[in-house]
């Protein structure tokens, strides 16, 4: 069994790191649609892929990886909406993982907004 | 309609936060001598009023603005009965709710546990400032994750801290497969 003790030499570790947790106002908010809807399309692995990118590349001070409810807009679940101050939001629609890395890699990191997965690109009828 | 069982509990768990819940207690428990896998999600949330549970199983009722149907607790309690097993929800107001679903653990129509590592691991990530007690029994085995445990240890370092989260994911996943020793559920 993994114990606590682990968890403990990790608190030694951190505690001699400055913190450097950005404010949050000034984070880019990245939320993900976790309603009945977005679970049944497949949210999970969206999320978890955002948040474990965002984790690994020490990102943490730039982004936050957070949840949110239903928008109405359940025939494009999974949908992720990127929030960054100053900023139109962005809606991407109908992610996966595989989409939600090339987001992270072109948008969050590389500034370009990844117009062919943007809820202003679908064909609404 | 959800893939695996394990989505219905992020599902369920879900609406446990979005009530206000300051601890979310999260059991799975698998019996192969019953032949029975009990899932059972408490919280100390806001609750439901007599008329919002008696229609909580209702597809067609939802306290929702941006749409009119509500299928998490529908798709829930089918999935568990369509297994000859049982679905229950207990809530009061200012006091908290419990759902309990009991599915036929060797039934064909029983979807698959699937990834509750994952479920729970999200649940964390996106509930910062949520409490969880996850517990895990396979059997005569079982095992525990508190967050409440993991914050007193860390303080004011955040479980998103990469150091943080690798540790959740490798606790979760090898106390996982020494439960339940690897037996696909």
């Amino acid at each position: 069994m993994k114990t606590l003790e682990e968890l403990k030499a990790i608190r030694e570790k951190m505690q001699s790191q400055v913190s450097m947790r950005g404010e949050d106002h000034a984070r880019t908010r990245i939320l993900v649609g976790m309603a009945t809807c977005g679970i049944a399309s497949g949210a999970r692995p969206v999320l978890n892929k955002l948040s474990d990118l965002v984790q690994e590349n020490h990102m943490t001070d730039r982004f936050s990886v957070t949840q949110t409810g239903c928008i109405g807009l359940c025939q494009y679940e999974p949908i992720v909406e990127v929030l960054e101050p100053g900023k139109e939001k962005v809606t991407y629609i109908k992610m996966t993982a595989e989409k939600a890395e090339e987001v992270y890699k072109e948008h969050l990191i590389g500034g370009h907004v990844v117009q062919n997965y943007t809820l202003s690109s679908a064909d609404i009828k | 309609m959800m893939t695996e069982i394990s989505l219905n509990i992020l599902d369920v768990a879900e609406n446990s936060t979005r009530a206000g819940a300051s601890l979310v207690t999260i059991l799975v428990s698998v019996n192969t001598s019953t032949d029975e896998l009990t899932v059972q999600l408490s919280d100390d949330g806001c609750g439901m009023t007599k008329e919002q549970l008696e229609h909580v199983t209702d597809p067609f009722f939802t306290t929702r603005q941006t749409r009119k149907v509500g299928l998490g607790i529908p798709f829930f309690k089918y999935a568990a009965e369509s297994t000859g097993g049982s679905f229950s929800i207990e809530s009061k107001p200012g006091i908290g709710t419990k759902t309990t679903a009991v599915f036929g653990l060797s039934h064909i129509d029983r979807m698959p546990l699937g990834d509750m590592n994952s479920t729970i691991q999200t649940l964390i990530t996106c509930h910062p400032d949520t409490d969880f007690l996850y517990i895990y029994r396979y059997n005569e085995a079982s095992f525990e994750l508190d967050t409440r445990l993991f914050r007193e240890i860390l303080g004011e370092i955040a479980f998103d801290t990469p150091e943080v989260a690798a540790y959740i994911k490798e606790y979760l996943f090898e106390n996982k497969l020494e439960t339940d020793g690897g037996a696909v559920i």
